[in-house]
């Protein structure tokens, strides 16, 4: 499209066109108004006018009779700004006014009407002008005949001066709104060219464009720095997943290169097939260890997108905290930790019962790993129980725990800490525990049991809905913060 | 047992068909899910296994067109999806047991033999009670009892005994038995089934001659048959 073709198609000019039109309309309606009433009220001022002259020269004629009345004729007739006189014989000689002759006929018939009339403006020198004027004719007893009128060049002056002002008014109007029209696109149409400019670089992929902000706050303005603000969202994300899959590259590599050099090891070393055979299985279960490492990122991830709202059904979180207590509770006996349950009767809530059962499990897990450092006799506990409108699912152990200044870190995927590296596990575990969490609108805390851990699933509980949709709220803008 | 493979990568396929004909069964491969429709409906199969992702006509609109058409055959899906929702997803379209990949195999022949028996048998059909050698349980009095002598089982033991009887000479894995014990779909990390299964088997064999729970190296348990 030409430069003019794009400007002449912008929203703007089309506004202003369009409001150009309808102030013209109104213009005209408005002037149209008042030049015809001012046409109006001038005709019928003439009108008055020469009824009250006529009726005068009537009372001259009833007490003077003609003589009288051509007298006050003749004297009105020369008066300056006079009106228009002609008094005239029953043949239409002229006795005597300041007329010097009107079209043909209009002596004939009595009443009014619009002539020419030729005028007198200097008797001496005999000088006629041509004029238009409202006459009335009135027919004297006798035939003789008096016309009475206006001249109507003022009137036809002011209607004139009127109509002038209104078509130079319609003329100024359309050249000013088109020129404003023309100026006003021109300047939206700039900055919109320039953002659509640093709208193009962003998608060929320099993400570090901003669009140019002018200062004026105008919806432009505000526009320009909202999707700045999603810019720099972006690119935060972009950020965040960058990172994140270099992590997770860097943390795949040494399974992968252990997997490759157990592989490698059995085929130059093993010696007959019952060593293969241990290769192969020892293969096997690095190789199912990497599946689940890959399925936990995986579920990591699709929590974090929050696409699961279709997961979400009544559960009920002291069943799943029983069923997974039982579940654990004998794994605990076996490794001679005491697993306390205090679970309340019956814990409602919105999620998902398979979800939660995992993180429930992870974090039992976690808490038997390393309740057996502690003295023999070491307990886990499991609580649950709503307080407020929270389901709170608490496991606490008697291990070492995590300092403070890391609590926020071991939530983070593959973090691990060093106290941890000596035993099983891919630092996984938490950060799926928080991202169930998440989903199911609450927080996971950290907290120091003294001595210990003390791991809690702070969920909404059913029926505080609102709450949910706030306190999910809270912990994504945390969340940010955090990660800011 | 008659199995109908449908699965569109011919290598997994083919690795698949291998193992299941090792393992005494017979097999047929379809690759597209057009194909496989036409096969399942017109073939008497005990089984099928079926991938989610298939050209032409996609797994669970198979399975769902074949329930309208009235076919009960039992199906195991397969998928490289293996979220908790699809899951969900492909038992709603009428599947009845769900694998994700990449799997073992032995997790896939155990789960095939428990579905193709539970398709022989529907549950109404379960019989009130399960004997294997010298062991009994009764499911309405919820008694066990072994060469006559009564033992006391906790309520998931229970359950775990039952479900192990009600398969009988057939293996089934740690997940199966997470599935079916707890109703747990997700992996469990640790050995919690095996601390389970060696509680009820310190309960069950403990002071017998013949062990009837049995471990089977790689893949899960399997209680002894009856004719063993």
């Amino acid at each position: 499209m030409s430069g003019l073709g794009k400007l002449l198609s912008t929203t703007a000019f089309r506004l202003s066109l369009f409001y150009l039109g309808v102030f013209a309309l109104s213009i005209v309606l408005a002037l149209g108004y008042v030049a015809w009433s001012a046409e109006r009220i001038t005709t019928r001022g003439m009108v008055e006018t020469i009824e009250a002259e006529i009726a005068d020269l009537e009372q001259v004629w009833r007490r003077g009779g003609l003589r009288r009345l051509a007298g006050a004729v003749e004297r009105r007739a020369q008066a300056p700004g006079a009106s228009v006189y002609l008094f005239t014989t029953p043949q239409g000689q002229r006795i005597t006014g300041n007329v010097v002759s009107v079209s043909p006929g209009t002596l004939d018939s009595p009443g009014q009407r619009t002539i020419d009339y030729a005028r007198l403006v200097a008797e001496d020198e005999g000088e006629v002008a041509v004029h238009r004027a409202l006459v009335r004719v009135f027919v004297l007893p006798g035939g003789f005949r008096l016309l009475v009128g206006r001249d109507m060049g003022e009137r036809d002056r002011i209607v004139e001066a009127i109509w002038g002002a209104f078509g130079w008014s319609v003329l100024v109007l359309v050249v000013l709104g088109f020129v404003g029209g023309w100026l006003v696109s021109k300047r939206v149409l700039g900055r919109i060219e320039a953002m659509t400019a640093t709208t193009k670089t962003i998608m060929a992929g320099d993400l570090s464009g901003r669009l140019g902000v002018s200062g004026s706050g105008d919806e432009l303005d505000r526009l320009a720095e909202s999707l700045n603000a999603m810019l720099e969202r972006i690119g935060e994300l972009m950020e965040g997943m960058r990172q994140v899959s270099d992590n997770i590259a860097h943390d795949l590599k040494s399974p992968l290169a252990r997997l490759r050099a157990r592989a490698d090891e059995a085929l130059r070393i093993a010696d007959g097939p019952e060593a293969l055979r241990a290769a192969l299985e020892r293969t096997i279960e690095e190789s199912d260890d990497l599946i689940r490492v890959f399925d936990a990122l995986l579920m990591i991830a699709r929590l974090e997108a929050g696409n699961a709202r279709e997961m979400r059904a009544p559960i009920d979180a002291a069943e799943i905290a029983r069923g997974v207590g039982e579940l654990y509770e004998a794994v605990a006996e076996e490794a001679g930790v005491a697993l306390e349950t205090d679970i309340a009767d019956a814990l409602p809530l919105e999620g998902s019962r398979e979800l939660l059962g995992q993180a429930l499990a992870n974090l039992l897990d976690n808490a038997l790993k390393y309740a057996g450092d502690a003295a023999p006799g070491a307990s886990v506990t499991l609580m649950a129980r709503r307080e407020g409108d929270a389901v709170l699912i608490a496991v606490r152990d008697r291990g070492p725990g995590i300092p403070e200044a890391e609590r926020a870190r071991v939530l983070e995927r593959f973090v691990r800490l060093e106290t941890a590296r000596t035993r099983p596990g891919f630092g996984l575990g938490l950060s799926l525990v928080a991202a169930v969490a998440r989903l199911h609108g609450g927080v996971l805390r950290l907290e120091d049991a003294g001595p210990g851990l003390r791991a809690v699933l702070v969920l909404p509980a059913a029926g505080a809905a609102q709450k949910d949709a706030s306190t999910r709220m809270a912990v994504a803008s945390s969340e940010r913060l955090k990660r800011g | 047992m008659k199995i109908l493979i449908v699965e569109d990568d011919r290598e997994a396929a083919a690795y698949l068909a291998k193992g299941l004909r090792e393992a005494g069964h017979a097999v047929d491969h379809a690759e597209t899910g057009l194909d496989g429709y036409a096969l399942a409906e017109s073939g008497d199969y005990d089984i099928l296994v079926v991938d989610r992702m298939l050209p032409k006509l996609d797994g669970l609109s198979l399975i769902r067109s074949l329930r309208e058409q009235g076919v009960a055959t039992p199906v195991l899906i397969l998928s490289a999806l293996g979220q908790v929702d699809d899951r969900v997803k492909g038992l709603r379209a009428g599947g009845d047991d769900y694998l994700p990949k990449p799997y073992a195999f032995s997790e896939l022949l155990a789960r095939v033999e428990v579905l193709a028996r539970r398709g022989a048998a529907p549950a109404s059909a379960e019989p009130t009670s399960y004997a294997v050698a010298d062991l009994e349980l009764d499911r309405l009095s919820r008694r066990v009892t072994r060469a006559g002598r009564e033992i006391e089982l906790q309520p998931r033991e229970f359950r775990l005994l039952e479900y192990l009887m009600r398969n009988a000479g057939r293996v089934v894995t740690r997940t199966m038995l997470l599935e079916h014990v707890w109703d747990y779909h997700f992996d469990p990390q640790t050995n919690v089934i095996d601390v389970h299964v060696s509680r009820l088997r310190a309960k069950i064999d403990k002071g017998f001659e013949t062990a009837l729970i049995q471990t089977v190296r790689g893949a899960g348990y399997r209680l002894r048959g009856a004719g063993e």
